[in-house]
């Protein structure tokens, strides 16, 4: 009997998150789909694969593949010794960097295209090396982005590796070149693959950065479907590109969740090592990856400080105006307080629905149906945002659910994107509590609730914190989504910026410039605030 | 003698973990450094491996200077508490590694391979997962991961500590068999005692990174230097003092020492014995009975009695003394 009401009672917990799942990611994504699909009311399968078969959409599948497959080459080359000197090296200042290695990843995407194209184009800084509009920059701005995945995930495993096993090696006669390749590589090999897949599955569905600084010339799937969706009005190819990014990215999901391992235990609370003069190669590979990280940031900031030949907060006073010829509707600091609001709203829905579903996956036993709600709850990961912000459109447009007009439509939107993130945050933490507890508690005369309380929320309350702020900044810097959903005359800060940097005139630029210090200021400081209460956490994925 | 250490000082942010250590070791025979945990012992090793930096001193062998030879050319083995098996190799691929990094032949591996798992008793264990194999059997294959290219000096740290009882006994009995077989010359590093005497031929005692005694086994266990090497040697009790002086004149009326230690056998339960004592208490233990007893003119002291024997406490016994179960000690206690 007790069995029995317990298992009534999973069903009706998590039957929350599966009908907001249901209604607003599965629902609107099958309605866009389903409009390619079925054009004029007939299954038309074979437009699909005609689709598949134009030369543009193989360009577009080959440039996804190889500036995918570059960007994580060259994520994991920069932040491999970076991984090292941060995580297996004693020296003052480690800290900072670790924190700054981050700031990267969290920045919204817009943000960093513009940082990047303001970097490389013909009157910045790098302007002599021709890069503007280049793939190689793509590539490099994907890279930007995702050292910071490399540098986290393998240096968690780097850390919690028991430096003997490589001692021993050495006694036995090993070079440290070949300890390097007969111990440490092959020991951190699951670390490695980890990272890579992670960053290759975010590098293949980038969309700002790739937005922002393609151009015509260059476009991955994620661009591709927002381009035939906002400009051509070709849905079937949408719905086709999107189905097949579904069909990768889950396949992609699959095998990293095999290779994902979390890393060892941390056996020995061994004193890290100082630096010796052997350490100066890795150094000095560090530093300069710590340079390529915050040249772009650097540039950002001194472009967001000049008007064309002045210095000067010129372009943050703007900030209060809407832009020379009027090129918004509303100025940049209402934008600001629009996204502040909807962040607020959207961090709070995805840590409702990610904590129960966390919570869920993370009880002991359960098998299948639990290995299946983990797996389901992580789709929005593989979905293209464009495809969840136009499926909003077609879909959340009419009764039963009209909420074109409704102030929730943003917000909601971002929580499901968000919504993976949190899952990841919270669940592993509480998977991480020994189940013994929970039933020491309970023998003790806890009650369910009280167990809950005593146990699983003193062990997971810095997670849910941290995951309410990475569901914030996530949700600040979406732009894949909002830059369908949101109305002109109430936009958020991205797409503010993205609006900003397509009209012509330095004053415009230069707002950019500033609201994109603003945005990366914002993130920043509560992407440092999480980082402070994870600690020493495994990373995003 | 093949290892010299002279002078060692090893600092950790400004503390002396190691400090002024002079140590010497013969070819062929196995030093223990028996020591508390924290006591430095280990840095000691790690050391004379090359893995930290010495602030003062310096480790030679065969008279050469080692300061300016990475670990990798010293040519010595370090055989860890855990083993430190590379997971992602077999057990074959454990032990050849040495030989492998040496580019040894195919062929000359597999047959070295081979005679080291028969010396460590895992005969055809090859292809077995290190994940795979029991605590024993882990450290019998970094045992022979260790020996396989003959080091020059094989470093051992608590090599068996990790183990449970039982199995530690027999593998320690092993393990004095194989070094002796494999000839090699080595450095165990240990707190616990038992281990040390049962794979060992000379013992260095250290505390709080000083070396406090060094010398044979028999001669360390006969003559503790002080008070507190004995107590960590097992001595169950220490006299000073006037109790000392009383305890001298029933042993050694003509001695001149201020301090003695007792192991726990040294008074037994004995009718015709030559002192007398109330039982405080008697505790039966599978091998004797431990007893506590107030002997007249010394005090509480320990003691023990065959496990037949019928003992309660509050009873009053005769006791006898066995001098060769004391050790009176140059230093105060």
């Amino acid at each position: 009997m007790a069995r029995h009401r317990h298992a009534v009672a999973t069903a009706l917990l998590a039957a929350l998150p599966l009908a907001a799942l249901a209604l607003f990611f599965v629902y609107p994504v099958a309605g866009m789909v389903g409009r390619g699909f079925v054009p004029d009311g007939r299954f038309e399968p074979g437009a699909v694969l005609e689709v598949l078969a134009r030369p543009r959409v193989h360009r577009v599948l080959w440039f996804t593949l190889w500036s995918a497959a570059a960007g994580t080459l060259l994520s994991l080359v920069l932040g491999l010794p970076t991984a090292y000197a941060l995580h297996r090296l004693r020296f003052p200042g480690r800290d900072l960097l670790r924190a700054v290695v981050v700031v990267p990843f969290v920045l919204p995407t817009v943000v960093v295209g513009v940082a990047f194209r303001q970097l490389i184009a013909p009157s910045g800084p790098l302007g002599g090396l021709g890069l503007d509009g280049s793939a190689v920059a793509i590539v490099a701005a994907l890279a930007f982005f995702n050292v910071s995945v490399v540098v986290r995930t393998v240096g968690t495993f780097w850390e919690s590796m028991d430096p003997r096993r490589e001692e021993a090696a050495a006694a036995l006669g090993a070079t440290p070149w070949q300890v390097l390749r007969t111990v440490t590589l092959p020991a951190l090999r699951p670390g490695i693959v980890s990272a890579a897949s992670v960053v290759f599955l975010f590098c293949s569905t980038a969309f700002g950065v790739v937005l922002t600084m393609g151009g015509l010339r260059y476009a991955n799937v994620e661009t591709e479907i927002y381009l035939l969706t906002t400009q051509e009005l070709d849905l079937t190819a949408a719905a086709a590109l999107s189905v097949l990014q579904l069909l990768v990215v889950t396949g992609l999901l699959v095998l990293a969740a095999r290779v994902r391992r979390s890393p060892p235990a941390a056996r020995t609370a061994r004193l890290l090592p100082r630096p010796r003069w052997t350490h100066a190669p890795v150094l000095l590979w560090t530093a300069l990856t710590l340079v390529l990280l915050l040249a772009p940031l650097a540039s950002l900031v001194a472009a967001s400080l000049r008007r064309g030949e002045d210095w000067g907060l010129e372009n943050y006073r703007a900030l209060a105006t809407t832009g020379a010829d009027n090129a918004l509707l509303v100025p940049v600091t209402e934008a600001l307080v629009t996204s502040l609001e909807v962040a607020l709203v959207a961090a709070s829905l995805a840590l409702l629905l990610g904590t129960v579903v966390a919570y869920l996956v993370s009880r002991p036993g359960g098998g299948r149906p639990r290995q299946l709600l983990d797996g389901v709850f992580m789709l929005p990961l593989g979905v293209s945002a464009v495809t969840v912000g136009f499926g909003f459109l077609v879909t959340l447009d009419r009764p039963p659910l009209d909420l074109r007009s409704s102030s929730l439509l943003v917000p909601v939107a971002q929580a499901m994107v968000a919504l993976p993130l949190v899952v990841r945050t919270v669940a592993p933490v509480l998977r991480s509590v020994d189940d013994r507890q929970r039933q020491a508690a309970a023998s003790l005369g806890a009650g369910p609730l009280r167990v809950l309380a005593t146990v699983d929320v003193p062990a997971a309350w810095r997670a849910l914190l941290a995951a309410a702020g990475f569901g914030f900044a996530v949700s600040l810097g979406e732009f894949g989504a909002t830059s369908f959903l949101a109305r002109d005359d109430d936009p958020t800060l991205p797409v503010v910026i993205y609006r900003l940097i397509g009209r012509p005139g330095a004053e415009n630029f230069g707002m950019a410039m500033a609201a994109s210090v603003v945005l990366a200021a914002t993130t920043t400081a509560v992407m440092l605030a999480v980082q402070r209460l994870r600690g020493g956490s495994v990373g995003v994925l | 003698m093949a290892l010299r250490v002279e002078g060692l000082s090893v600092r950790f942010e400004g503390t002396a973990v190691v400090d002024d250590v002079d140590l010497g070791l013969a070819a062929g025979s196995v030093l223990a450094v028996l020591g508390p945990s924290g006591c430095g012992k280990s840095t000691l090793l790690r050391t004379i491996a090359g893995l930290e930096r010495p602030a003062a001193g310096r480790v030679l062998l065969e008279g050469r200077d080692l300061a300016r030879v990475p670990t990798h050319r010293r040519g010595f083995a370090l055989m860890f508490q855990d083993g430190q098996l590379f997971e992602h190799l077999d057990v074959a691929g454990n032990v050849g590694y040495p030989l492998r990094l040496r580019r040894r032949g195919r062929q000359e591996r597999r047959r070295r391979v081979a005679e080291l798992l028969d010396l460590v008793g895992l005969g055809g264990y090859d292809a077995r997962l290190p994940t795979t194999l029991s605590g024993g059997e882990r450290q019998r294959v970094a045992l022979a991961r260790a020996l396989a290219v003959e080091p020059r000096l094989l470093l051992l740290d608590e090599p068996l500590s990790a183990l449970d009882r039982g199995l530690r006994e027999r593998l320690a009995a092993d393990l004095h068999d194989i070094l002796r077989a494999a000839g090699v010359t080595a450095v165990l590093v240990t707190h616990d005692q038992e281990e040390a005497f049962a794979v060992a031929d000379t013992m260095a005692v250290m505390r709080e990174g000083r070396l406090v005694q060094q010398g044979s086994l028999a001669d360390v266990w006969a003559h503790p230097v002080d008070g507190w090497t004995a107590r960590f040697l097992g001595y169950a009790e220490v006299l000073d003092g006037d109790r000392a002086r009383t305890f001298r004149r029933l042993v050694a009326p003509d001695a001149s020492w201020e301090a003695v230690a007792l192991r726990r056998s040294a008074l037994r339960l004995d009718p015709r014995g030559s002192l007398e004592a109330t039982v405080e208490e008697a505790r039966l233990t599978p091998e004797l009975v431990r007893l506590r007893l107030d002997v007249d003119g010394l005090g509480v002291l320990p003691g023990v009695a065959s496990p037949a024997a019928v003992v309660r406490a509050g009873e009053r016994v005769r006791v006898s003394l066995d001098p060769a179960r004391t050790a009176p000690l140059p230093g105060p206690a």
